[in-house]
C-alpha cells in the first residue's frame, strides 16, 4: 500500500519513453484541453488522475489520434509520432485497453489475440499454429486458460488480461489503461496488478486511469492530474500523500493543519436521533454498486453526500430512490418496513428526486414550462384522474410565483429557459407533489453563480418547511451552508459522518483523502 | 457458449433433416432413393447459392434484403444479352458477375459512410434491382443458345439413374467454398468479430468498412451465380422470378442454427436448412393432394421452433458460464 514498495522508480531516467508537451484540444470554443503535458518513463505506472470533465478521456484520445489535436507534440523514445487513428497509435507502440473490454465475446479467446493478424498458410489461417502461441504469450502472464473457448466464456478480469496480452504482444511500448477497474472486484484487481508488474518489470510504460486512490497509491510511481483541461501538478507517489493529491483534484487551497484538526474531529461521532427518522436505512447496500450503509432522513433535516466521482454518491440516491434494488439491509418509513423495488413505489411513499443528468434524465425540453411542472403530479395521481387545465394553469402560476422563474411564461417549451431556471422548475415538479423527502443529485451543476444562490436559499427554505432533503453536490462550500449532516464516501464506501461543528470544508476533504481501511478495495 | 453448445443448432438442424427424410421414406415407397437427393440439390441450387452469402452477411449483424431481386435482374439482364444484344453466354455470365458484385459493393459502401441501417439500405436496393429488371422487359424470355442446352444436359451419371447436374456442382462448390472462406481465412474471422461487436472489431484495428463492402460484394455476387443457375434451370429470363427468395434465404440461415443478432453460425447448417425448406417441398409434391402453400405453413413453423431452441440453448449456456467463471485463472 505504500508507495515506498515501486522500486523502479527512476526518477532521473535520462531519456523518458512518452513526452507529451502542449496538448490542447477545443470543442466548440470549450477549451477541453489546455497545454497539457505528460512524461512516462521506461518501466513506470503512471495514474492520471482528475474529476469528471477534467479532460483525462479527451487526452487519452488526443494520444491515440482517436481525436485531433489543435497543438501539441507526442515523442515516443524522443523521436515524433502522429497516429491518426487507434490502428495506427497500436502500430506505434500505443495501445490502449478500456473500461469496456473491446474485444469480440463471440471469438475464441486464440482469435482474439491474433485478429488480423493470424498466422495464415496459402491465406488460410493456421488454427494448431496460432493456439499454440495464444498458449505461449497467455502463459506469460500465468494464464492458463483454453485458448480455443470462445472469450465470452470467461470472467471480466480474464477478458481485460486477454485485451491487454493482445496489446502488448503487438509489440506496444506504452499502454494506457482506462478506468480497467472499474468492473472488477478486490481479487480480480490483485490480478491485474499482478499483470502491470509483469509488464512494468519488462520495461513498458503503464498510463492508469481510474478513481480508486487506493489502487493509485498501491501501484502508481507517479501522479499527473487535470483540472478544468489544465495540469494540475504531476509529482512521484511519494512526493504527494492523500490530502494533498485530493485537493488538486478539486482545486481548493487550504492550509494542512486546519485540514487534519477537522479529521481529528470528524472521526469523532456525534449526534443524530433526536427527532423521529422519516425515512431509516439500515446495513442498506448492493453488491458492487454501493456497501451497505445506514442512513436516517429526518423531516426539516439535510443531510449532503460528499465524494469524488465514482465514490457512490449518485448510487446511494438511486437505492434509496428505489431505481437500483438493495440485495441487503432494510428499508424502514414511518416504522412500517417498506421494499423498495422501483421508483413508482418511491413516489408512492412521498419520496422525490432530481436527477444530475437534468438534460437527459429531467427535463423534457419541448414540453412547456406547465406540462414540465405537473408531470410528477400527473403520474402520482394516474392517469385515470388527470388534472384539469385550470388545475395545472393554478400549479404552474403558484411555483413561477415562488421559485421566481424567469422569464414567468409557463407555456414556454422549458428547453429556451437558461439552466438556473430548468432546475427551479424541475424543483418545482417535485414541489407540487408535495414530497415528504427530497433527494436531489448536483442541484446546482451548470447553472451560473446567482443562481446557486437562489437554489441554495430554497433548499434552506424547504428544509424549515418540514421536508427531508438529502443532497449530493461536489460544491463543498454550499454544502457546508446547509447541511446538518455531511456523509461521506469513498470507493463506493460510506466512510465518515460529519454533523454540527465537525462540517468544514477542511473536514470533509480530509475524510475523502482518510487513509481509512474502508477502503479495503485493493487491499 | 462453449464449443459443443456452439455446435448444438447446426446438430439439430440435421437431425430435423435426418428425421424428416425417414419420415418421407416410411410414407413413399421410393423416396429413399440417391436420385431424390440429387433432385432435391438441383431444385434447391439457386437457393442455396444466395443463401451462403446470406450467411456472412447475416452473422456480420446485417441482412440483404436485394437478393431475390439481383435474381430476377441478372435472369432478365442474361436473356436480353444472349437472345436480343447477342452477347457469347460465357461473357454474359461474366458481365452479370461483375454488375451484381459491383451493385452489392455499392450498397456496403452507402452502409458504411452514410451509416445507414443494412435494413434500408438493402430495401432500396430490392426495389431497384426489381425495377430496373422491369424496366427491359415484363415477358418471359425464353433463351435459346446452344450452351443452355448443352450445359442443361451435362451431368454427372450417378448410379440408379441419379444425376449430378451443373446447378447441383455449382451450389456444392458455394457451399464448399463458403465454408473456408468463413470458417479458415483472417476475412472470416473478421466476419464473425463484426457480429459479436462492431466497435471493438474496429479499435481492434480491423478495417470495417472494407470487411462490410465485401461482405455485401460477395452476397450480390453470390445472388448474380444464383441468377445465371436459375436462368439455366428455367432456360428463360423472367422480371417476376424468384420474388421473395431473400426471405426463403434468410429462413434458411436461421433454420441452419445462425443467429439474427449476428456473431453465431456456419454455412453447413445453412446447407441444411436449404435442404429442410426442398425437402417440405418434395414431400408435398410426392403426395400429390397438398396445396403447396403447406410448404411455407411448415417452414413458418419450423422457424419459430427454431428461434425458441436457439433461445433455450443461448439461455442454458449463459446459465452455465456464469457457474463456470472465476474458476478460470490458474
Amino acid at each position: 500500500m505504500t508507495p515506498s514498495d515501486t522500486p523502479t522508480d527512476d526518477r532521473r531516467d535520462p531519456a523518458p519513453l512518452l513526452e507529451l508537451a502542449g496538448f490542447s484540444k477545443s470543442f466548440a470554443g470549450f477549451k477541453a484541453l489546455d497545454g497539457v503535458r505528460l512524461t512516462l518513463r521506461h518501466g513506470e505506472v503512471h495514474a492520471l488522475l482528475g474529476e469528471n470533465g477534467a479532460g483525462k478521456s479527451t487526452l487519452i484520445k488526443c494520444m491515440t489520434g482517436v481525436v485531433h489535436r489543435d497543438a501539441g507534440t507526442l515523442r515516443l523514445d524522443g523521436a515524433l509520432i502522429a497516429p491518426r487513428s487507434a490502428a495506427e497509435a497500436t502500430q506505434a507502440g500505443l495501445a490502449t485497453v478500456y473500461q469496456e473490454v473491446n474485444l469480440a465475446p463471440n471469438l475464441s479467446v486464440a482469435q482474439n489475440l491474433f485478429l488480423g493478424r493470424q498466422p495464415t498458410r496459402f491465406g488460410l489461417v493456421r488454427e494448431g499454429e496460432m493456439r499454440r502461441r495464444a498458449a505461449a504469450v497467455l502463459a506469460g502472464f500465468d494464464l492458463n486458460i483454453d485458448v480455443a473457448a470462445p472469450l465470452e466464456s470467461y470472467s471480466v478480469a480474464v477478458q481485460h488480461i486477454v485485451a491487454i496480452a493482445r496489446a502488448v504482444d503487438q509489440s506496444a511500448r506504452v499502454l494506457i489503461l482506462d478506468e480497467p477497474t472499474a468492473s472488477l472486484d478486490a481479487h480480480e484487481v490483485e490480478i491485474l496488478f499482478a499483470v502491470m508488474r509483469k509488464l512494468k518489470a519488462r520495461g513498458i510504460g503503464i498510463v492508469f486511469v481510474t478513481h480508486f486512490l487506493d489502487q493509485v497509491y498501491a501501484i502508481c510511481d507517479r501522479i499527473t492530474v487535470l483540472r478544468n483541461g489544465r495540469l494540475a501538478g504531476s509529482a512521484t507517489t511519494a512526493e504527494l500523500p492523500r490530502l494533498d493529491l485530493v485537493k488538486m483534484m478539486l482545486g481548493r487551497e487550504l492550509a494542512h493543519a486546519t485540514a487534519e484538526r477537522a479529521l481529528a474531529a470528524a472521526s469523532g461521532e456525534a449526534a443524530g436521533g433526536r427527532e423521529a427518522a422519516f425515512a431509516a436505512f439500515e446495513g442498506y447496500g448492493k453488491a458492487g454498486y454501493v456497501a451497505p450503509f445506514d442512513l436516517a432522513l429526518r423531516p426539516g433535516h439535510v443531510v449532503g453526500l460528499a465524494g469524488l466521482l465514482g465514490s457512490g454518491r449518485t448510487e446511494t440516491t438511486r437505492l434509496v430512490f428505489g431505481a437500483a434494488t438493495a440485495d441487503t439491509g432494510t428499508a424502514i418509513v414511518d416504522g412500517a418496513k417498506v421494499a423498495l423495488a422501483s421508483p413508482a413505489e418511491a413516489l408512492h411513499l412521498g419520496f422525490g428526486y432530481c436527477p444530475e443528468e437534468r438534460k437527459t434524465e429531467g427535463i423534457v425540453a419541448e414540453l412547456t414550462v406547465r406540462e414540465n411542472i405537473v408531470l410528477a403530479l400527473q403520474a402520482k395521481r394516474g392517469a385515470l384522474k388527470p388534472l384539469s387545465r385550470r388545475e395545472q394553469d393554478e400549479i404552474a402560476a403558484r411555483f413561477i410565483r415562488l421559485l421566481d422563474i424567469r422569464p414567468p411564461d409557463p407555456e414556454r417549451p422549458i428547453g429556451l429557459l437558461s439552466g438556473g431556471n430548468q432546475q427551479k422548475a424541475l424543483l418545482a415538479r417535485w414541489l407540487a407533489t408535495q414530497p415528504r423527502l427530497l433527494i436531489l443529485d448536483e442541484p446546482t451543476r451548470g447553472i451560473d453563480v446567482g443562481a446557486h444562490a437562489e437554489i441554495i436559499a430554497l433548499i434552506r427554505r424547504l428544509c424549515t418547511e418540514g421536508m427531508a432533503l438529502l443532497v449530493v453536490s461536489s460544491e463543498l462550500e454550499e454544502i457546508v451552508t446547509y447541511a446538518d449532516e455531511v456523509i461521506v464516501l469513498r470507493d463506493r464506501h460510506h466512510v465518515a459522518r460529519l454533523t454540527g461543528e465537525a462540517i468544514t470544508v477542511p473536514g470533509i476533504l480530509a475524510a475523502i483523502a482518510a487513509d481509512a481501511p474502508a477502503g479495503e478495495q485493493a487491499a | 457458449m462453449n464449443a459443443t453448445s456452439r455446435l448444438l443448432p447446426v446438430a439439430a438442424t440435421t437431425a430435423v433433416f435426418l428425421i424428416g427424410f425417414l419420415i418421407c421414406s416410411l410414407t413413399f415407397p421410393n423416396f429413399a432413393s440417391l436420385r431424390v437427393v440429387m433432385n432435391l440439390f438441383t431444385d434447391n441450387a439457386f437457393l442455396g447459392i444466395v443463401a451462403v452469402g446470406m450467411t456472412f452477411v447475416i452473422i456480420s449483424g446485417g441482412i440483404d434484403l436485394s437478393v431475390g431481386s439481383v435474381i430476377g435482374f441478372s435472369t432478365v439482364f442474361l436473356a436480353i444479352a444472349i437472345e436480343r444484344w447477342g452477347v457469347p453466354p460465357l461473357a454474359a455470365f461474366a458481365l452479370i458477375l461483375v454488375i451484381s458484385a459491383l451493385f452489392g459493393a455499392a450498397m456496403g459502401a452507402a452502409i458504411e459512410y452514410f451509416e445507414l441501417p443494412p435494413f434500408i439500405v438493402t430495401l432500396a436496393g430490392m426495389f431497384l434491382a426489381r425495377g430496373a429488371s422491369f424496366l427491359m422487359s415484363t415477358e418471359s424470355i425464353p433463351i435459346t443458345a446452344d450452351l443452355y442446352s448443352h450445359l442443361a444436359e451435362q451431368a454427372l451419371r450417378l448410379p440408379g439413374g441419379a444425376r449430378l447436374t451443373v446447378p447441383a456442382m455449382v451450389m456444392i462448390l458455394v457451399v464448399a467454398g463458403g465454408m473456408v472462406l468463413l470458417h479458415l481465412t483472417r476475412f472470416g474471422a473478421n466476419v464473425y468479430a463484426l457480429g459479436g461487436s462492431r466497435v471493438s472489431t474496429a479499435l481492434m484495428g480491423v478495417n470495417v468498412t472494407r470487411t462490410t463492402v465485401l461482405i455485401y460484394t460477395l452476397s450480390s455476387a453470390l445472388a448474380g451465380l444464383s441468377g445465371i443457375v436459375f436462368s439455366l434451370y428455367t432456360s428463360s429470363g423472367y422480371s417476376l422470378s424468384a420474388v421473395g427468395v431473400e426471405l426463403d434465404a434468410i429462413a434458411a440461415v436461421v433454420i441452419g442454427g445462425t443467429l439474427l443478432s449476428g456473431g453465431y453460425g456456419f454455412v453447413f447448417g445453412t446447407f441444411v436448412g436449404v435442404l429442410i425448406q426442398g425437402l417440405i417441398q418434395t414431400y408435398i409434391s410426392f403426395d400429390g393432394s397438398l396445396s403447396s402453400w403447406w410448404a411455407k405453413i411448415a417452414t413458418g413453423l419450423l422457424l419459430f421452433a427454431f428461434i425458441g431452441f436457439q433461445q433455450v440453448t443461448l439461455g442454458l449456456a449463459r446459465r452455465s458460464r456464469r457457474h463456470a467463471t472465476g474458476g478460470a485463472h490458474a
